[in-house]
């Protein structure tokens, strides 16, 4: 299945939670701020939360700035 | 005489300067010049994590924990994509404090106005602590405070150029007609430029590319924590008028040969 991550396409075996990805992503998730379908995922859910086909996720975090 | 505490939102800070954390040349050099510049906050971006490269240091490491860190939503270009930037920043930094920008042109980075009223409106809503990057314009400084703002932060000059304060009036306009801390942003090239904006009333100043893009961004950081210092005293001081020709500053009597 393919989603669309960070603006470019990512295939994904299965569907799977938002702390599944990061895990898969080497992500720490203490880190990042996760977006999903435009919908903001607060920290405590990202195990809770699935990612499935066609889906859009942004991954942020914070980097230097004025 | 003594200074009444710089307020943000019920949050106080004792130094005036708050410093950007964007184009050091390492980040060891930023946290020395934090740490040399005595600010209390700082400003991040946020952006879209590097999926392929997970190697990269990160920022946060570098700086202190006593330092506030405030998100930006530099690099929008709507009300949409600063709103959404805002709320991730707020996920990210566990902080409702955010510096909103949305851009109005790419040449300028001069902000768009109407959609940074816009944007201040619903982030106000929705709880945020909104300080607007905003034109040196007083009209659109009111309108943000009516909008919600917690503080106001008109350019000095376009970000990156250095140009010092371009419309120094309406600077001090802006601080005369505001309720909420008046945060000069953007447009700062050196030492004297940061004491001019407090000898006009500003509350603070914010700057990043003046230290970071500095030949010695540490020395250059000392340099605006002094400024920034002495700018606010001799606006506290109560500076002497203008005068068109010379008053002698020694006694007219008594000098010799007379």
């Amino acid at each position: 299945m393919t989603i669309t991550l960070n603006g470019e396409r990512f295939e994904l075996d299965s569907p799977k939670s938002v702390a599944a990805l990061l895990a898969q992503l080497d992500i720490d998730p203490r880190r990042v701020a996760v977006e999903h379908n435009l919908n903001i995922i607060k920290r405590p859910t990202f195990s809770d939360v699935l990612i499935g086909e066609g889906d859009t996720v942004e991954i942020v975090n914070f980097v230097g700035g004025g | 005489m003594t200074d009444t505490p710089f307020v943000i939102a019920g949050r106080t800070f004792t130094s005036r300067l708050i410093v950007g954390t964007g184009k050091y040349p390492s980040h060891a050099m930023m946290a020395q010049a934090h740490a040399a510049s005595g600010a209390e906050m700082v400003t991040v971006a946020v952006r879209r994590v590097n999926i392929s490269d997970r190697s990269k240091e990160s920022l946060l490491d570098y700086i202190d924990d006593r330092i506030f860190i405030l998100p930006n939503t530099a690099g929008c270009y709507t009300a949409d994509d600063a709103i959404r930037t805002a709320r991730l920043g707020r996920e990210a930094g566990l902080s409702h404090w955010v510096k909103l920008e949305v851009i109005g042109d790419e040449r300028t980075l001069f902000p768009d106005n109407e959609a940074l009223i816009d944007a201040t409106r619903v982030l106000v809503k929705e709880g945020f602590i909104v300080l607007p990057y905003t034109n040196d314009d007083p009209i659109a400084c009111r309108k943000l405070e009516d909008a919600g703002a917690s503080a106001v932060m008109p350019l000095g000059a376009p970000i990156g150029s250095g140009l010092g304060i371009q419309n120094a009036n309406n600077i001090r306009i802006i601080r005369e007609f505001s309720k909420v801390p008046v945060i000069v942003d953007a447009g700062v090239g050196t030492a004297s430029d940061a004491a001019l904006a407090m000898e006009l009333g500003a509350d603070g100043v914010l700057m990043n590319t003046a230290i970071a893009g500095a030949e010695h961004p540490v020395q250059m950081a000392e340099a605006m924590k002094h400024a920034v210092i002495a700018g606010r005293l001799a606006f506290l001081s109560g500076r002497i008028p203008r005068k068109m020709y010379a008053t002698a500053s020694s006694p007219l009597e008594g000098v010799i040969g007379t």
